[in-house]
Parts: C-alpha cells; structure tokens; sequence
C-alpha cells in the first residue's frame, strides 16, 4: 500500500457545487507525481481538499494517509502527520518573520509528534538547520527577518513556500502551481528544491498548468486532470504530448473545464 | 457627622492598632477604611498620612471638585460603578520596607507569585511595591541613588521632597482637569516619585507593581516623573487584581515633565481582573528637544478608559503614543492617545493596535491637536483594529483639531478580521487553530511589542496567548 492513497474521492463547495469527482490516486515516497490540467478543471480544489480546507467537503471517497483515513482531521493533524501543501498564492502575516513562524510550525509538528508535551527544538539546531537550507534553496538571509509573505515578491513567495517544505520535512508534498509567476531562475531554484527533497522520506505531487516545471521536475508519473477527474495517466512522455497536442486531445466529450479551480 | 460616618473614619484617625473597622474583612491588614467616601474619609486619610496643610486643602477642593462634575456620558458605561460600596484607604503594613523577606508571608507569596523579586534581581534598577493603597516595598540600586535619581513611593516623597512636589503635583494635571483626575487628588496614596537629575541616563528600567487584593478596593496611586536636562529613564508599571463578583476601582494619576534633551518612556502592562474599573489620567509636557513615549498595554479590566497624554511645549520635542489594547469577553477598552503640538517643529507619531474577541469592544479614541503658531509639525496617527469574531466590536474617534497650516499630518486607519484563508495557511504548518490565531495576533501587535525590553515583550504575548486561550479571568 501506498503512504498516501486517494479513492473515488468527491469534494464539493459548501453550496453543493461538486468540483472534484472520483478520483483514485496513490502516491509513495520517492515518488513524482505530476498533475496537469487546464485552468478550472479543479486541480487547486483537489490540493487544498487534500490538506483539508475547511470551504471543501468530501462528499464520497477516501484519503488514507500511512494506512489511516484523515478526511475527519483538520489541516492541523494533516500537516502533523506529514502532510504540506506549497501555496499557489501563500498569505502574508504581518508582525511574525519567517524564523519565528518556522521556529513555531516545527515546534507544533514536534509537539504533535511528542504526545501532545511541548518538545521545543533547540536554538542552535534550528539556526544551523535554517542557514543551512537557505543557503542551499538561494533564499537571500535577510528574507528570514522580515514579516512571512509580507511585500514579498511572487519569486520570494515561493522560495519561502519550498524552504518551509525543507524545514518541515514532510512526507508527502503537494505543490499547487508553484511555477506560475516565476522567472527561470527562480523555477530552476525551486525545482532543484523539490528534486533534492524527494526520496526515501518524501513523495511529490506537482500540480501544473504548463509543462515548463517538468523540464526540471522529470515526473515518475503524469495524470491528466479534467472536468475534476483523472481522465488518462502515464509517465514524463504524456506531459510531452500534452504540450504538443493540448488538453483537447485528452478532454473526452462532455467533460468541460467545469467550475471552480 | 453621622455615627456610621462616625465609625467609618474612626479607625483612621486613631493609633494603628484600632486600624481594623471591620476585622472579619481585614483581618490581615495593618489598617482598613470603612467603604464609601467624604470629606471625613479625606482629612482622615490626610491625618493618617500626616500630611502638610496644603495637601491636606487640596484633597477637599479635589473631592468638591468631584462632586461638582458629572460622570462622563461618553466612552464606557460608569454608571454602575457604586461609589458608596468602594474602600478609599487600605493600609496593608504597618510600615514600607526595602527587604522581601521582611513582607508579611501572605503579601510576599503574593509577590512571588507575580515573579517580582525575580525580576528585580534579573532586570530591574529599582522596584516600587504596592499593595492596595501603599507602596509595601521600595528599593532603588545604590549607584543610581549615588548619583542623585530619587525613586521613592509618593507619599514618603511628600515628605523627603515636599518642595518639588508641591512645585509639580496638579500642574500638568489640574485636580479639576475630569472627575476621575478629582477623585485621584481627593485621596490618593501610593504611586511612584522619580526625579533623574541632569545627565543620568538610567539603563535598565524601574518598575512599579501594583496590586488590588481586597474585594471592593479603590487604589489611587500619584505618580510624578521628573526627568531633568540630557536624562533619560524607562519606566514601567504593571498591575493585577484576583476577581471577585463585584466591582473594584483604579484611578490612578500619572504626571511626567520631561526637560531639555531629556528622554522619558512609560511603559503599562495593564493586566486587571475583569472587576476592576480602569480609568486613569495620563499626561507629560516635553520641552525642548526632549522625548516622550508611551506604550500602553491593556489586557485586563472591565472598564478602561485611558488616553496618555503629550504636550510638546518646546521645538523640536517628539511625541510617541503606542497603544495595545485587548478586549475580551465582558471588557471594554476606551484606549488612545493625545497628542498637542504646541511648539514649532514638534513631531508625533501615534500608533494603537486594538483587538477585539468574545464579545469584547475595543477601540482608539485619539487627540491630535496642533496650536496654532506650532509651524513645522508633523505628526502620523495610525489606528488598526483587529476584530477576532461576530460577537465583537471596535471603534475609532480620531479627533484632529489644526489650527496651523504648515504642518505634516498623516492618518490611516484600518479594521481587519482574522480571514479563514490566513488560518488555514498558518493551519497547514501543523498549527493549532488557536496556536494561529494567536500567531496572527501577536504578529498584528508586533510593531508594539518590539518596542519593549525582551522580558516585557516575552510577557505580553504570553498574556495575549492566555487571551486567546480564554483562559484569562
């Protein structure tokens, strides 16, 4: 089995409006999974009902993350349990710098992983950690004093979203069009940041709209997302032809872009 | 006088050891008033402190004063506070002392409790102690009395300083500048006296601690700042009360003259039970060149109303008003600031940051006033309320009132509720839903905290996580 295995899930909005509807997925460490599809077709609803947004309901289906169902738990137990989702637009929070607010995330998950007893990580550990992984994602030092997303351009947004992932060292991560707004220099940084991460203790789903990432994200897997299902699967080569041929080709009849996105 | 009255002030005008009017309640003070208030409670209390003739005069005209004023119709609901039901003197020892140890057991738990002793050996360069209407303990750092600061408790300043004093007390705030600054110059006791002579940069913060215990209290501390030429001290003041069902009252006045390049800061921690009504008088004129700065944290009470206050009297001198204010379940916040630009080229900067959860109502309410004649004033006067739920309130009165033309003003005001996408974002880290909404919150009052010494900055946030938690009284 699978770390993490989707079944026929369904996610609607709080009016009803079913977005995603039925999609199976299972997805292990070391594993890269791209998800490709054309805007609204409900790929970034998938993301966030996966990290459990509290707007979209699972109506139908399953998400069972290292052989234990998680679709009751909130975003917090999620992330506790190795779940992350890099954020297509991530939120600013004025007043907390990037060190204080990863210094408390990694605490939260060390708590949760601790029985619920707080276990602190030490200072040093934390700074040598943090340099560490800055340097090595390009993250410019005086990003880690400043207000977490506040004024931070779309190529600092995103930075700051993979160093979180290295920080926190999920087991599975969801990256929800992380590519979009960034120059090449930015999305070879974060895309070396993903290829460095995945391995024994991570998986990666990459959720895209273009194929650029992919040149340097070489996905295991590719899947196809329309009208909120997996409508065809297979390896790096199907991105390929998605990009020479268009969704078009892949869209069967009657399934539209669909609502939502 | 009535024979109630009578007994009421009876206890006060004896030797100590007929203190107790009421020996059930006060079993454990040196001396306790009778509740309610008159012209006998105030000469008693002046007889008992032994005072000169003229503080003796000014609590009566103080206390006419009072009478003569109305509540005040704006702000909070005063209407419930039950004057008659309020004790004016508590004496709690027999006599200040400068050693902990020398407290009586249960005074000093108390203490403990609050972490004062520690602190003083980690951080502080004097402590001031009071405990309902005296100041129990006093001790400045022996270099700093070397080099002439006094930091004494009111009361004994009248007596070591009676000139300075008299020179000062009431000036800045006039006995009849509102009713609750009347009711304070009637029968205060306690607060703190500082004079830093020219030139003493004192580095380390001296702080006052004041505490409520008994049920019904009325604390009514004084204090006055002196802060000479080139001198500079920080000041900070925190407070606390258990709860009880029924209502306590703090009136406290606060005077500050800050002189040539001098720099003064005030720092509150405000952190009364949710049975203490706060409403306190709060002003300090800075001359030439000299700075003055608030920061003005307030967690606790039922009712504040609070607005420090800054007249810049001299060219050039700076204004800097930071207000924090936290309105939970059952409180009510009244905070702000006022600044007067008086002189020419005076510069102000206020920045107030009100929170509002549970039903609480928070909100600013500011003076900007700059004379006519006062050219070359700038002043920048930001508001930002934060509204945590349905339940809960914030409003904002930012009076500007111009009477010169060339001068720089700015205002900006913002009202924000913690948003679901900001929750879930923080949420998706692995933190609790609690743990990020007081994320968000610290991060919103940050621009204040940063501004306090590491212990204090520790402690607000601390006391804003318990707001969050509702675990706060």
């Amino acid at each position: 089995m699978a770390l993490l295995e989707i079944t026929n899930l369904h996610v609607a909005l709080e009016d009803g409006t079913e977005i995603v509807k039925g999609v199976d997925l299972a997805l292990d460490t070391n594993e890269k999974h791209a998800i490709m599809g054309p805007n609204g077709s409900g790929k970034s609803t998938f993301a966030y009902a996966l990290m459990g947004h509290p707007a979209y309901e699972i109506t139908e289906g399953d998400i069972v993350l290292d052989g234990e169902s998680i679709v009751e738990l909130g975003a917090d137990e999620r992330a506790q349990r190795g779940l992350f989702l890099a954020f297509q637009y991530p939120h600013a929070i004025p007043g907390v710098t990037v060190t204080s607010f990863l210094r408390s995330a990694i605490n939260a998950k060390r708590k949760a992983a601790n029985g619920g007893e707080e276990n602190p990580v030490a200072v040093k550990e934390f700074r040598t950690d943090l340099l560490a992984a800055m340097e090595h994602l390009k993250v410019p030092r005086e990003l880690a004093q400043r207000y977490l997303n506040d004024g931070f351009s779309g190529g600092e947004k995103k930075r700051v979203e993979i160093l979180q992932m290295a920080m926190l060292k999920p087991r599975i991560a969801i990256l929800d069009e992380t590519d979009s707004g960034l120059d090449i220099d930015a999305l070879r940084i974060v895309a070396e940041g993903v290829n460095a991460l995945v391995g024994a203790d991570m998986g990666a789903l990459v959720i895209t709209h273009y194929q650029r990432i992919l040149n340097y994200v070489t996905p295991d897997h590719v899947h196809v997302f329309a009208g909120g299902r997996i409508v065809a699967s297979g390896g790096a080569e199907l991105a390929h032809r998605l990009e020479a041929e268009g969704y078009e080709a892949f869209i069967p009849a009657g399934v539209g872009g669909g609502e939502g996105s | 006088m009535s024979t109630a009255e009578n007994d009421l002030v009876q206890g006060i005008r004896n030797e100590y050891k007929y203190g107790f009017s009421n020996p059930d309640e006060a079993k454990d003070y040196f001396f306790k008033s009778g509740r309610g208030l008159s012209h006998e409670v105030v000469e008693a209390i002046s007889q008992h402190k032994n005072e000169p003739e003229w503080m003796r005069a000014f609590r009566h005209k103080s206390l006419d004063y009072f009478y003569a004023r109305p509540l005040p119709t704006w702000g909070g609901n005063l209407a419930e506070i039950d004057f008659d039901n309020i004790y004016y003197y508590i004496r709690p020892t027999e006599k200040q002392v400068d050693r902990w140890e020398d407290l009586p057991a249960e005074i000093l738990d108390t203490w403990d409790k609050l972490g004062i002793p520690q602190a003083e050996k980690k951080y502080l360069a004097g402590v001031g102690a009071q405990y309902e209407s005296e100041v129990v303990y006093h001790k400045l750092q022996a270099d700093l009395e070397a080099k002439g600061v006094i930091f004494l408790d009111m009361d004994s300043a009248l007596r070591d300083h009676e000139d300075i004093v008299k020179q000062y007390m009431g000036t800045i705030i006039p006995q009849n500048d509102n009713k609750f600054a009347a009711l304070n110059s009637a029968v205060w006791s306690g607060g703190s006296f500082i004079y830093v002579p020219p030139g003493v940069s004192i580095e380390m913060p001296l702080q006052a601690y004041f505490r409520i215990n008994a049920e019904n209290m009325g604390q009514f501390e004084r204090t006055l700042i002196i802060v000479d030429e080139d001198a500079y001290v920080h000041y900070v003041e925190g407070c606390t009360a258990p709860i009880y069902s029924s209502d306590s009252l703090h009136s406290a006045v606060v005077e500050i003259v800050v002189k040539p390049r001098g720099r003064c800061r005030y720092t509150t921690i405000q952190n009364w039970s949710n049975n203490v009504y706060n409403l306190v008088t709060k002003r300090a004129v800075a001359y030439e060149d000299a700075t003055m700065e608030w920061v003005d944290g307030n967690l606790g009470s039922k009712l504040t109303m609070k607005y420090p206050a800054i007249w810049l009297m001299g060219e050039r001198a700076h204004g800097e008003v930071l207000s924090i204010a936290f309105a939970g379940k059952g409180q009510h916040q009244d905070a702000g600031g006022k600044v007067v630009h008086v002189a020419k080229n005076t510069t102000s900067v206020i920045t107030s940051k009100s929170i509002s959860k549970d039903g609480g109502r928070g909100g600013y309410r500011g003076l900007l006033e700059v004379a006519k004649g006062a050219s070359g004033s700038k002043s920048k006067v930001v508001c930002d309320a934060l509204i945590l739920d349905e339940d809960s309130r914030s409003d904002t009165y930012p009076y500007i009132d111009v009477k010169e033309n060339d001068v720089d003003l700015g205002h900006e005001a913002t009202v924000s509720k913690i948003g679901e996408e900001q929750l879930f974002y923080l949420m998706s880290r692995g933190l609790s839903e609690a743990e990020a909404s007081a994320m968000i919150v610290a991060g919103f009052v940050e621009p204040i905290t940063k501004e306090l010494p590491l212990e204090y900055a520790v402690e607000m946030n601390r006391l804003i996580q318990l707001q969050m938690e509702g675990s706060v009284g």
